[in-house]
């Protein structure tokens, strides 16, 4: 049985989208020598032009940082910087129904996510990195840590606010200052994030924004004005800044995605399964590293989840993403759906079972129906890659051992579901998997409070909890408490 | 006529790759000679066929080191460390002959590096809890963060030690539950290869530490490549190789140990040993 449900649409006129934005640097706006369009995935519709970051840009934010790290930032107190933290979680949470239309809108998540989820914890992230500005010396990093400096951070679309969150607020409590260059395809909560700290009364130059593409990213990860540099994106480019960084000795934080996989054994409840799975991969568009896409299941289980599966795959509702009963929105731009659309043909071509519920994509815009590849190997290029886009495999396993085996079959590890009633199965899946973050009978979970961050090729560091702060503390002889 | 005791029985030092010490496949050795200039005895001059052997006997004794319980870990770190103190005048030989040092100074180094493994063999039960953490999340979960080994970890032992500088890299680097590839000195191989030899009496599982002795230059750009080597210690690559070996390291996200040039007998802190640890972050619902 299929419901279908009345147009619910969020108000768009909650944002006042202006034509054009500057670059956010030293407490102010200020336009550049060239712009670009950004545009909704969902309609192609130009939302605003913004300014494309060039060197002589990059150099003044550098030094914009530069100063009020010197003169403003680290010299403050730890209460004082926990103030402003404060007073920016309050003012997220403010304007949460704006943020969450503009991330929406720009880049095209359902604004179910968007507005249950990344700003609610966009929020919560600033609000317990405020707690920690004036405790750092009780955070097991030696009894007075000190700043690293000037971080530069370059962030992916995937969630863009939260992830902002998850970059400033760490690296703001720790006194550090920041430059942030958001994704070309999702600049907009990040020029929204920098009129906050405007009306935070934030000391000017402690958050520029700069916007621009890859190019501006890497004027920012390659400037030799930083003391840091942090970055989200695809392993390719993490890999290029890891080799620079490695030559002229600077910290790095990397998150690079990868694919996680989720462990099914026969015993678990399968509905319970067959749903988190559905809902991490799909309602996500699998736009985050940590998308479940790799399905594990022990073999006499396997038609059960799949039929599961399938019938939820059946009910999701596909389209307009500020719908409040959209479960699936768009992709967020052509060159990422480019990519998805080459990996399901290979896929196809590798001789994988591959099939999508029945689905109509609207005409404009960037759109792919849900899709799940069945009798997979993990000799097949999709059984192993990172998939960033809404599809899974299926795959089965004989036994935990061989679970754990396959699951580290690929070079990344950053997360894993493990679905099972025995709690001791459960643990012991848990301990053997190589991964940074492991969900059991649960997925896609997170939590200023709690390290996330993957294995080997996944990245480098972890983001969030006391750990998280060392990745913005310089540590060098501070462990001995 | 000289006594049959005056006569050495001479032997070529062998790698320790897994339960075995032997040649370099390459057959090569070289001379190793002690502080005076005297001929001490010859080594296998490992190859990177020999260090790609290393990391998968590395690899291969990965699952049960890491798996195995923190205490078991402890006792046999301790079996190490009580060998290592019964040869206290062989190693202290090996440190003289090697360094030039005055007997009492090599005696004090043996002693030094003894202490050094005892610190960190106390340590893999405790690791957990103080790098560990529970975390107060908004939802009904217990969410728990442990450390975890990151897996292979390369050792370039430091050049300017023949012991005390050794241990105090290779101890932080298992002791969390990581199998390591050890690279020796290059000037002083002969007391790794001791060591190696202390670690196959102690019954260390084989492959936890696979010792090879030749040209850091060589064997260590092989490390520093592998896809299997999880993380490496820069300790004993001098500033140019080091950079060559970082910038390698980076093409598959190694973690990279590299730190400030260390008075090895000072108290060695924690930031060695925690760098080559992962932390693992694990959400268990809470339901009735």
């Amino acid at each position: 049985m299929r419901f279908e449900y009345a147009a619910a649409p969020e108000a768009r006129s909650l944002v006042a989208l202006r034509d054009s934005y500057g670059l956010f640097i030293g407490g102010s706006f200020a336009g550049g020598a060239s712009v670009f369009k950004t545009i909704s995935p969902a309609t192609e519709e130009v939302l605003a032009e913004v300014t494309h970051g060039a060197a002589e840009d990059v150099d003044r934010a550098v030094l914009a940082a530069r100063q009020a790290y010197e003169r403003v930032w680290s010299a403050m107190p730890g209460r004082a910087r926990s103030r402003y933290l404060f007073t920016i979680a309050r003012l997220i949470q403010e304007r949460a129904g704006e943020l969450a239309v503009l991330d929406t809108l720009d880049g095209g998540r359902p604004i179910r996510q968007t507005r249950g989820v990344d700003v609610p914890l966009a929020a919560a992230h600033f609000f317990y990195h405020a707690g920690w500005a004036d405790k750092l010396g009780y955070a097991g990093f030696g009894p007075s840590p000190r700043p690293l400096g000037v971080v530069g951070q370059i962030i992916s679309w995937s969630s863009p606010l939260l992830m902002l969150a998850w970059q400033i607020a760490p690296a703001l409590a720790c006194g550090n200052t920041v430059i942030l260059k958001p994704s070309e395809a999702t600049p907009l909560t990040a020029l929204a994030f920098a009129e906050i700290c405007r009306q935070a009364d934030l000391p000017p130059g402690v958050v520029n924004v700069v916007t621009g593409d890859g190019g501006t990213g890497q004027l920012v990860a390659g400037h030799p004005g930083l003391d840091k540099v942090s970055f989200t994106g695809s392993a390719e480019v993490g890999k290029e800044i890891a080799r620079a960084c490695a030559l002229s000795g600077k910290p790095l934080t990397l998150k690079l995605g990868g694919t996680a996989v989720n462990i099914v054994c026969a015993d678990a409840d399968i509905e319970a399964a067959a749903g988190a799975i559905v809902a991490g991969v799909f309602v996500d568009q699998g736009h985050v590293g940590s998308a479940g896409s790799r399905v594990l299941v022990e073999a006499p289980a396997r038609d059960a989840l799949v039929a599961a599966i399938r019938r939820r795959m059946g009910a999701l509702t596909l389209g307009e993403p500020l719908d409040v009963n959209t479960d699936v929105g768009a992709v967020v731009s052509r060159a990422q759906l480019d990519k998805i659309t080459d990996l399901t043909a290979s896929g196809e071509a590798e001789g994988a079972w591959r099939w999508s519920p029945p689905c109509l994509l609207p005409d404009h815009g960037f759109w792919f129906p849900p899709t799940m590849f069945t009798d997979v190997s993990d000799s097949h290029g999709i059984g192993s890659a990172e998939l960033a886009g809404p599809m899974l495999t299926v795959s089965t396993f004989a036994t935990p051992a061989e679970a754990v085996e396959r699951a580290g079959g690929t070079r990344y590890g950053l997360a894993a579901g493990v679905w099972t009633e025995r709690g001791s199965v459960a643990a012991w899946l848990a301990s053997r998997l190589r991964a940074g973050v492991i969900w059991t009978n649960a997925f896609n979970r997170f939590d200023p409070a709690a390290p996330f961050g993957g294995y080997r090729e996944a990245g480098l560091g972890r983001e969030g909890g006391r750990h998280g702060l060392e990745a913005y503390l310089d540590i060098a002889g501070g462990l001995d408490v | 006529m000289s006594e049959l005791s005056d006569v050495a029985v001479r032997t070529t030092y062998r790698l320790r790759i897994g339960d075995a010490f032997r040649r370099s496949e390459s057959g090569r050795t070289f001379e190793v000679r002690g502080a005076d200039g005297g001929f001490l005895a010859r080594a296998a001059l490992a190859s990177g066929r020999d260090a790609r052997d290393a990391v998968a006997a590395a690899r291969t004794a990965f699952p049960a080191w890491s798996g195995s319980s923190a205490y078991q870990r402890g006792q046999l770190l301790y079996r190490v460390a009580a060998i290592l103190a019964d040869h206290r005048a062989r190693f202290a030989h090996e440190v003289r002959r090697a360094v030039g040092a005055s007997a009492a100074a090599a005696y004090a180094e043996v002693d030094a590096a003894t202490d050094r493994w005892l610190w960190y063999t106390g340590w893999t039960d405790k690791i957990a809890q103080v790098r560990g953490s529970a975390n107060p999340v908004a939802g009904h979960y217990l969410n728990l963060s442990v450390p975890e080994p990151a897996g292979v970890v390369a050792v370039l032992a430091p050049q300017d030690s023949a012991l005390l500088g050794m241990v105090s890299v290779l101890a932080p680097a298992i002791v969390g539950g990581n199998t390591a590839v050890l690279v020796a000195s290059e000037r002083y191989p002969l007391p790794a290869l001791g060591l190696a030899e202390v670690f196959a009496a102690a019954d260390l599982p084989a492959g936890v530490v696979n010792v090879l002795t030749g040209e850091v230059a060589e064997v260590a750009p092989w490390l520093a490549a592998h896809q299997d080597v999880n993380a490496i210690d820069l300790a004993g690559a001098p500033g140019a190789l080091a950079d060559d070996l970082a910038v390698a390291a980076a093409g598959t996200l190694k973690r990279v140990v590299r730190l400030a040039d260390a008075d090895w007998t000072a108290e060695p802190g924690l930031e060695r040993m925690f760098a080559t640890l992962e932390t693992k972050t694990v959400w268990h619902p809470l339901a009735p």
